[in-house]
């Protein structure tokens, strides 16, 4: 056993500060654990959102040392012994108190996006590698983490024009899926401004459940807008032929 | 989503709470990008000895593939490799792989990850002009692929050397295998593409609904293979082009001697 200095981020939305909390740690140890003991021997009312300690409730989402990150998932020996770990709130969201953020704006977003829409008179069959790449997004688990980091809304406050990685996964998802009859490309070049998104992949950085968002969605979204409204061969070719989705 | 606070709140270049070492990654990119820049420029400029015919060797460097000015017919008043290098330059501008770079070591949009941008700046990504200019990439890949064509014209044509009598022999060269290697790390990094991950069957949502589905799919599965390893072919294919026109170059200068394997 050993002591660990923690700098938990306490506040609310008029102000806060880091404070520091002595913790005696055992090997094995997560960040979700030690800030668990500061609530049970130093700050009863220290605010933190957690449910499964098992990284698949997204709840514990926090920046450890400055990472975005789920607090279940983050050892206490990824860091050095003689480093101090701070424990902060998503930085994008606005906070509610402690490390407790307030995340409904992505609850807005998520209805903005039409919902599967199977053709008429589907035949509910298909093949595995047919919904592979959208099984791939349903893994996510809604932490948010690749909404904080990202820069288009972490350090330009863009919400009103922009859905993030998460809802573009989602848009993904909903758009490769072999059953749905819907084109959401317009969606993603207008009100999701997809545009804005410049492939940086801090997104992907931060999953997880390791999704490959930019490769494997935002990417081939953008691709799809392209082929919709950027490539002038394709433009010319759908309007001689009349095509659509 | 403004209304954090304190510490929360900083903004501004380098503005994080990260303990690590986030600035080394765009450092050697930043690095990494401007020394090929500046040889690859230079190289171009000097409109000599990129051809080396030593011991009937016929090694062209990479920077100045294809020979237009055979090809076409034409003579220009400054080096000839300008006429070639802005697909390669368009391509590796454009790539989904080095927009992240440079935004990153040169733009500082974001320089890393949760670390904070210059302050004033009005964002607008790729949305407007110049960066809108991104979503042609596909058309620097249909070109880039011919380039690469003509490399491969070239490394197999460094296979064969020219006896006493002018008669073309088959050989190995240490020469030869850099074109190859080279023209190898070309097609592996132009054909991870995440364009043409899309257009030969990324863009469609059923892979299994028709037999050109199915054979689309199976293509797109080969380009996923390469673009899982995009990052590494950009970077090993970027210094074996600049190495092999540094290999070359030092050959046709006399300065090297290429070292004949079989003759």
């Amino acid at each position: 056993m050993s002591t660990r200095l923690f700098k938990v981020w306490r506040g609310d939305k008029s102000g806060g500060q880091l404070v520091d909390y002595k913790v005696d740690v055992q090997e094995g140890m997560v960040v979700l654990d030690a800030i668990h003991q500061i609530q049970r021997e130093q700050a009863h009312d220290l605010a933190c959102r957690w449910n499964c300690k098992a990284a698949k409730c997204g709840s514990c989402s926090a920046e450890v040392n400055g990472k975005p990150a789920l607090m279940c998932k983050t050892r206490l020996d990824d860091f050095a012994e003689d480093h101090s770990i701070t424990v902060q709130p998503m930085k994008a969201f606005p906070i509610i108190r402690d490390l407790v953020t307030d995340v409904s704006w992505n609850y807005t977003v998520n209805k903005k996006i039409p919902p599967f829409t199977p053709k008429p008179d589907t035949t509910w069959l298909m093949q595995q590698r047919d919904v592979d790449r959208s099984q791939e997004f349903r893994k996510c688990i809604e932490c948010f983490l690749c909404q904080n980091v990202c820069h288009v809304l972490r350090e330009h406050d863009l919400e009103d024009n922009f859905f993030g990685p998460r809802f573009l996964v989602r848009v993904a998802s909903l758009e490769m899926h072999p059953l749905d009859s819907l084109d959401r490309t317009a969606l993603l070049k207008n009100e999701g401004g997809i545009g804005l998104c410049n492939i940086t992949k801090c997104c992907t950085e931060v999953c997880p459940e390791e999704i490959h968002i930019t490769d494997n969605a935002i990417i081939p979204m953008k691709e799809r807008v392209v082929d919709k409204y950027y490539d002038p061969i394709r433009i010319a070719l759908r309007v001689l032929t009349g095509g659509g989705k | 989503m403004s209304d954090s606070t304190a510490v929360l709140d900083r903004k501004g270049l380098g503005a994080t709470s990260r303990h690590d070492t986030w600035w080394l990654s765009p450092l050697l990119i930043f690095l990494g990008l401007v020394a090929f820049g500046i040889y690859s420029t230079w190289a171009a400029w000097q409109g000599k000895f990129y051809l080396d015919t030593v011991h009937g060797a016929d090694y062209l460097s990479p920077f100045y593939s294809p020979d237009v000015r055979s090809l076409l017919g034409i003579n220009v008043p400054f080096s000839y490799a300008f006429l070639i290098l802005w697909i390669p330059l368009g391509f590796r501008a454009t790539c989904y792989y080095y927009r992240k770079s440079y935004y990153r070591a040169f733009f500082l949009s974001p320089v890393a990850c949760a670390v904070g941008e210059p302050a004033g700046r009005k964002y607008k990504g790729e949305s407007a002009f110049p960066f809108i200019l991104q979503n042609i990439h596909r058309y620097f890949w249909y070109l880039a692929t011919i380039v690469v064509a003509f490399l491969w014209y070239d490394a197999i044509r460094a296979f064969f050397f020219a006896g006493k009598n002018g008669h073309l022999h088959f050989g190995v060269g240490v020469g030869t295998l850099i074109m190859l290697f080279n023209v190898i790390a070309l097609t592996g990094f132009s054909f991870g593409c995440n364009s043409l991950r899309h257009l030969v069957g990324g863009k469609l949502d059923c892979f299994s609904c028709s037999a050109t589905a199915r054979t689309r799919y199976k293509l797109w599965g080969g380009v996923t293979i390469l673009n899982l390893r995009h990052m590494e072919w950009a970077w090993v294919s970027l210094f074996s082009v600049g190495f092999t026109d540094l290999y070359i170059r030092l050959c046709a200068m006399g300065i090297w001697h290429d070292v004949r394997i079989i003759h």
